[in-house]
């Protein structure tokens, strides 16, 4: 949950944005400033009465909602009662203080992204993607690669300058490095939703590893993973180049692609 | 039930299910021709094959390998296998399997006398099996008399997926108490690419619970207790796909499963399984779903998720007269045709809920007999939940407006997390209040004639002729080829699971076909 908030927080809010007034230092929202109302909904394993609801003001009061509102309380099966709370949270946010990862580099069009690579790479860019593991949602890479993209985004196989060889559901680890070399793919793509047990950490460590076996540090494609439920800052744990985390486009793929692979190497060398 | 509403050229609907048998046949002639690992393994389930070996490899696994090994796929096991048995002198074939995988039994394929003793005998055995789905089915006729049929249309279908089937039970009963009709149980994540399936009761799973015969059993006995207690027979679902997809519609059959999802290309498309495999399996599965009583559900929803759901309607309209006709052709009646379509329209399309009702009433008119499975949105729930359910709502409502038979219920949490408690509560009662409100308006809803909805889905159904004239043209398996369904594009000389694909020799025999084919 607050993983989720903080990287939406950090999405509307780009550096230099402030609270209203420029303030660094916020609170929730209702319908005044300053009101720090929130809604909050949870299921306690106890029958619904009179002590269940207290229970519920209770949790409510510890999560920092002070005075805590019990709108709704409604008895589900047996010996569970789901509660609707609103309330005035006592919490204060520090925007200076809030870490993301920002977009370190520039959106570029499919057109941009085509030209890039044509005058500078001087050979088509060469991409290859897969879900690992036993991970059969190919609803993320397929989002990324798929001609038909997403949120009318067109995905990578859409720009001409790319090579783009999407290997799909439950592939081997094994199996992706040979198609990586085989393709001589610039970057790897791995889709990870299934995160039970943290399966999705595990594949993708196992992933990286596998990488740097197999290739010397200076011929190893990038590596980039994407899921909804990966931390951004996580690349140096994970042994990968880059994260991509919830509504990530085809185009901030492709610009990464362009900037970590053509632009900001030419830079360096 | 309902028909005429969408004023439908009928010239037109039969040149639609004239090409869709031209496209299959040649398919049904390639399947009738073949057979695979797990079409074996499922002869030799029939035939009481049971149990696994300290590893977990099922003995109808190692049986089979042992015959292949010997004497290859090409002419079936049952001979190779009952002849073995006589010539070892036993009486289990678990035990000649035992003594198969230790390496202490050479398989032949006989010919003359032998050759008949072991059909003879393997028929027999397999006989059994299929009086035991026989039995099965007519236990299910006799509950369901008993305990009734939901009062409601559309069947309430719900999901649980804890990965232990101890929990799975409790959820499932609770969710049976709370208004669902269907049970379907997720396989964990991976399953489907597994060339055996699991043994005994599975506590671990991923996304998902094991499809395991004794899992099976354990929730069939536990819901046929919540259907007395409530005096509603709940049914239950599962999976009969991926690599083992006819030993699963065979131990479904077994242990009375009521619904099987059972696609004729999901396998290929979603999870690169060989297609020529695919098909084999899949048609012995529906044989074996055919004699079960089973209602197969078919997984035309996943195409939209993957391509556009307006641009690409009239893939789902061809999967389904495709699965129509493989599901008549292997003896399926049209009460077993579960048709799958979906919800899953972008929302911010002007008109999307009259669109939805057109694709709806549409599958509906083509297939009046079946009982369409109408699955609700997932590829547009965001994450915001409130939206979500509002979605959702619509969702519902078309599916009573249009008469769909199953509707599996959505949930507003949606590729946010796995369902808990509260999102199931939740979900079930946006259902009911749907229903409750506008149960009967499926009476009063006719699209104005020549209207938006007729116009739309006489567009949907052109479209699907064309897309089925220019597959017949080329056939099925280069449609396929060239990523025609859901936009992917799979060859039928790839693909996981072709090493288990073989030819029938001249002598190939399969008792379990050969009894099937007797009784359709």
């Amino acid at each position: 949950m607050s993983e989720r908030t903080e990287r939406s927080e950090g999405r509307e809010r780009r550096p230099g944005q402030h609270g209203p007034g420029g303030k660094t230092v916020v609170r929730p929202y209702g319908d005044t400033t300053g009101d720090g109302m929130v809604q909050v909904s949870f299921t306690l394993p106890v029958s619904h009465d009179k002590r269940a609801e207290g229970a519920a003001v209770q949790l409510a009061n510890k999560m920092g909602i002070d005075p805590a509102m019990l709108v709704h309380a409604k008895p589900m099966s047996d010996g569970f009662t789901f509660f609707v709370v609103y309330g005035r949270v006592n919490h204060l946010v520090d925007l200076a203080a809030v870490q993301v990862v920002e977009r370190d580099y520039p959106l570029l069009s499919a057109k941009e992204v085509n030209a890039v690579v044509k005058r500078r790479l001087r050979r088509k860019l060469s991409v290859v993607g897969a879900c690992i593991g036993t991970d059969a949602h190919t609803v993320g890479i397929d989002a990324i690669l798929n001609v038909k993209g997403i949120a009318g985004e067109k995905g990578l196989e859409y720009y001409r300058e790319l090579k783009v060889s999407n290997l799909g559901a439950q592939v081997s680890v094994p199996e992706l490095v040979e198609a990586a070399r085989r393709e001589r793919a610039d970057a790897v793509l791995v889709s990870q939703v299934v995160t039970q047990r943290d399966a999705h950490l595990h594949n993708t460590r196992e992933m990286s590893a596998a990488f740097r076996e197999a290739m010397p540090a200076g011929r190893r494609p990038l590596l980039i993973v994407g899921g909804p439920r990966f931390d951004e800052t996580m690349t140096a744990e994970l042994g990968v180049d880059r994260i991509f985390g919830r509504g990530t486009t085809p185009g901030e793929v492709a610009s990464y692609l362009v900037h970590a692979l053509v632009t900001s190497r030419e830079a360096r060398g | 039930m309902v028909s005429g509403k969408l004023d439908l050229d009928p010239a037109l609907v039969a040149r639609a299910r004239e090409l869709a048998r031209r496209a299959g046949q040649p398919v049904v002639e390639l399947a009738r021709t073949h057979t695979t690992v797990s079409v074996e393994r499922a002869v030799l389930r029939l035939a009481g094959v049971a149990g696994a070996d300290p590893d977990g490899i099922p003995w109808v696994n190692r049986l089979v390998d042992a015959v292949v090994a010997d004497v290859g796929l090409g002419h079936g096991v049952a001979v190779p296998v009952f002849d073995a048995l006589v010539r070892e002198q036993l009486d289990d074939v678990t035990l000649l399997a035992q003594k198969a995988a230790a390496g202490s039994v050479r398989f032949a394929q006989p010919g003359g006398r032998a050759a008949t003793v072991a059909r003879r005998a393997s028929r027999r055995a397999v006989g059994a099996g299929i009086r035991q789905v026989d039995r099965r089915r007519a236990e299910r006729d006799r509950l369901v008399k008993r305990y009734g049929d939901p009062k409601q249309r559309p069947w309430i279908y719900l999901i649980v997926a804890t990965g232990d089937i101890y929990e799975d039970i409790p959820q499932a009963q609770a969710a049976a108490r709370a208004g669902a009709d269907v049970i379907a149980v997720i396989r964990s994540t991976g399953q489907s690419l597994l060339d055996y399936v699991p043994e005994g009761a599975t506590r671990e799973g991923f996304a998902g619970t094991y499809a395991t015969q004794e899992n099976f059993r354990l929730m069939r006995a536990a819901l046929d207790e919540t259907s007395k207690e409530l005096g509603r027979y709940v049914r239950l679902t599962n999976y009969a796909s991926g690599l083992c997809m006819p030993e699963m519609a065979t131990l479904a059959g077994l242990e009375r499963l009521d619904m099987m999802l059972n696609d004729s290309m999901y396998g290929i498309l979603f999870r690169d399984i060989n297609p020529i495999r695919t098909f084999v399996d899949q048609r012995f599965s529906r044989q074996v779903h055919a004699r079960a009583g089973i209602i197969i559900n078919t997984g035309e929803d996943n195409y939209l998720t993957t391509a556009d759901a307006v641009d690409e309607a009239h893939t789902v309209t061809v999967s389904q007269l495709l699965n129509e006709f493989f599901a008549h052709e292997a003896g399926l009646a049209d009460g077993q045709l579960g048709l799958g379509h979906a919800f899953e329209i972008n929302p911010e399309v002007p008109e999307s809920f009259r669109l939805e009702l057109a694709h709806a009433l549409l599958a509906r008119e083509l297939f009046p007999d079946a009982p369409l499975k109408w699955m609700p949105p997932t590829k547009h729930m965001t994450g915001d939940v409130f939206r979500g359910n509002l979605l959702d709502g619509f969702f519902n409502l078309v599916g009573t407006m249009t008469g769909q038979g199953i509707l599996l219920v959505g949930m507003m949490t949606e590729a946010v997390v796995t369902p808990w408690l509260s999102d199931r509560d939740i979900a079930l009662q946006n259902v009911r209040y749907v229903l409750g409100a506008a149960g009967g308006l499926h009476e009063d809803f006719v699209p104005a004639p020549g209207g938006f909805i007729q116009q739309r889905a006489r567009r949907v159904l052109g479209e699907a002729v064309d897309l089925l004239e220019r597959i017949g043209d080329q056939s099925l398996l280069t449609a396929i080829a060239e990523g025609t369904f859901g936009i992917m594009k799979r060859p039928a000389d790839r693909g996981k699971g072709l090493s288990g694909v073989a030819r029938h020799e001249a002598d190939y025999y399969n008792p379990a076909t050969e009894i099937l084919e007797q009784s359709a």
